[in-house]
């Protein structure tokens, strides 16, 4: 990791270090100690393909998976000592988008976007209005106060999903799969849109995807998860001219061999074995 | 020796279960009496809308069902009543099987379908759409956010749908006590209140209130209990209304027998 410093000369203080963690369900293991940190004001993309635990590490991140093992530390906090009005300030001071939105249904989207503001200050309504209608514009969706979630298209629910997780000025603000399921052209308003939040906000961004394109649009630096180890690290264009086999395999997109044995399938499957393939 | 193995894990799997609901009914009063303590608002106006779906919209139904339930019960009664040549203690039977018993259970069981497989099927999918994972992310308690409006709700909407369930199956009860056993509806009325002490009806309230406690916390726990993809969803609704109607008539069976012991010991 300190040969990854060096790498960025002017690196900042880090928002989010990640030593060693472990995560578990049940017997079998997601990720198998995996360190890095996200500096201040970056944006760092988990690349990594489908059941790869960037998402489990992202969640653990947010708070929502428990480590077996090893150390979170979000800005300088330690996770796993947090008390319980520690996590409550920390999560105030987080946002977090879901893959699906995660909006609430039976409310709308400017009840969405107001919640955390009606539970977490004294605002009064007309204040909490102003700041919800602020929020929706900062996404492109001024005038949607009213609608409900169900009668928004995607990518209009992922920018509503951004307006809450903004709505109380998040210094760390963490995306799962923001361009998933979108066609390409609503996918790169939502790039454009997160480049416009980190550009006007300077927030601490992670990202989760395997949308590759999306990824090198937005990144700063990234991450290649495999088979819940990190394999690679570094910016765009070190991750272009890595030579690493399975960044090569990742980037070029080359599907996987077919499993000569039963066993290296049920290998993949269940995760246990974590071999760096060169 | 599997057998033994078996019967353990079940034992072992219904006491973790029992555990569960237990530690979600102390988790839901905590955040509901936390919430008074802490001067912050309950949330009334969503404890006001649950109470809107679980009460007054089960009115009509419940009223057909509890009068045709007070009518089974007078002809049922009238059969034996008859042989013996006391067709007038109808009102008593209709009114005492109705108060102590069949009000509270026929609303339990009715409130069950309506209610308790709506709370499980509104949390599972929630939880499947990731929705309770973002209430924890911005710092709220699914508990206090989601479970103590519908505890409220039941707490107040359970008794009062089994006034109204014990008012009905004493009209339908009345219906065939004013046809066929010679009463008018005023001496049927006046017969009904002769039979019925106070605790005849506290008894039933008693009941309906711990029916309510079940219902919720099993249809909440069912909810968060939810696996992965929409037909856990439909897993979760029906393991709600099986386990509930099996532990209402549980609570049914534990609170009679305190109530007969506690008056006959």
């Amino acid at each position: 990791m300190n040969e990854q410093r060096k790498m960025v000369p002017d690196a900042k203080p880090e928002a989010i270090e990640v030593r060693n963690l472990r995560v578990a369900y049940g017997d079998r293991e997601i990720l198998h100690g995996v360190s890095f940190e996200v500096r201040t004001g970056e944006t760092m993309v988990i690349l990594g393909g489908s059941g790869s635990g960037k998402s489990t590490l992202l969640r653990t991140l947010a708070g929502l998976e428990q480590p077996s093992g090893g150390e979170i530390r979000i800005r300088g906090e330690d996770l796993q000592t947090l008390s319980r009005g520690g996590w409550h300030e920390l999560r105030t001071r987080m946002g977090i988008s879901f893959q699906s939105g995660a909006l609430f249904g039976s409310m709308t989207v400017g009840e969405n976007v107001a919640l955390p503001l009606r539970e977490h200050t004294k605002l009064d309504e007309s204040t909490i209005d102003i700041m919800v209608r602020l929020k929706l514009e900062q996404v492109g969706l001024r005038g949607y106060e009213d609608y409900f979630p169900a009668q928004l298209s995607g990518g209009m629910k992922k920018r509503a999903a951004v307006a809450r997780a903004m709505a109380m000025d998040p210094e760390i603000l963490l995306f799962d799969e923001p361009s998933a399921g979108l066609d390409p052209i609503i996918a790169a308003g939502v790039d454009e849109l997160l480049l416009k939040l980190k550009e006007a906000f300077k927030i601490t961004i992670v990202v989760v995807t395997h949308e590759l394109a999306s990824a090198f649009l937005i990144a700063d630096r990234m991450i290649l998860v495999d088979k819940g180890c990190i394999v690679a690290v570094g910016t765009p264009a070190e991750m272009k001219a890595s030579t690493q086999p399975r960044v090569r395999q990742f980037l070029d997109r080359v599907p996987e061999q077919e499993m000569a044995q039963e066993m290296d399938y049920l290998q993949i499957l269940t995760g246990d074995v974590v071999p760096l393939r060169r | 020796m599997g057998l033994t193995r078996t019967i353990g894990a079940a034992t072992v799997d219904g006491l973790a279960y029992l555990g569960g609901l237990t530690r979600l009914a102390g988790g839901t009063t905590r955040a509901m009496f936390g919430e008074l303590f802490r001067e912050r608002k309950l949330p009334f106006g969503r404890a006001i809308h649950q109470g809107m779906a679980v009460g007054v919209k089960a009115l009509p139904i419940l009223s057909l069902i509890s009068f045709f339930v007070g009518m089974i019960l007078a002809l049922q009664a009238a059969y034996e009543l008859r042989r013996l040549g006391a067709l007038q203690f109808v009102a008593s039977a209709v009114a005492i099987s109705v108060t102590r018993e069949l009000g509270p259970l026929m609303t339990a069981i009715l409130v069950i379908g309506r209610t308790g497989s709506a709370f499980a099927a509104e949390l599972g999918t929630m939880k499947v759409n990731e929705e309770i994972d973002a209430l924890e992310t911005m710092a709220l308690d699914p508990v206090r956010f989601l479970v103590v409006p519908k505890f409220i709700a039941m707490l107040v909407m359970m008794p009062c749908l089994t006034i109204w369930a014990d008012t009905m199956g004493v009209m339908g009860g009345a219906l065939f006590g004013v046809t066929n056993a010679g009463f008018t509806l005023g001496t049927y009325i006046h017969a009904t209140m002769d039979a019925l002490a106070l605790r005849d009806i506290v008894t039933g309230l008693v009941k309906s209130v711990m029916f309510g406690v079940v219902i919720t916390m099993v249809g909440c726990q069912e909810g968060f209990r939810t696996g992965l993809g929409s037909e856990e969803v439909g897993k979760s609704t029906t393991s709600a209304v099986v386990m509930s109607i099996f532990l209402t008539i549980l609570v049914d069976l534990v609170f009679t027998m305190l109530f007969y012991f506690g008056v006959t010991g």
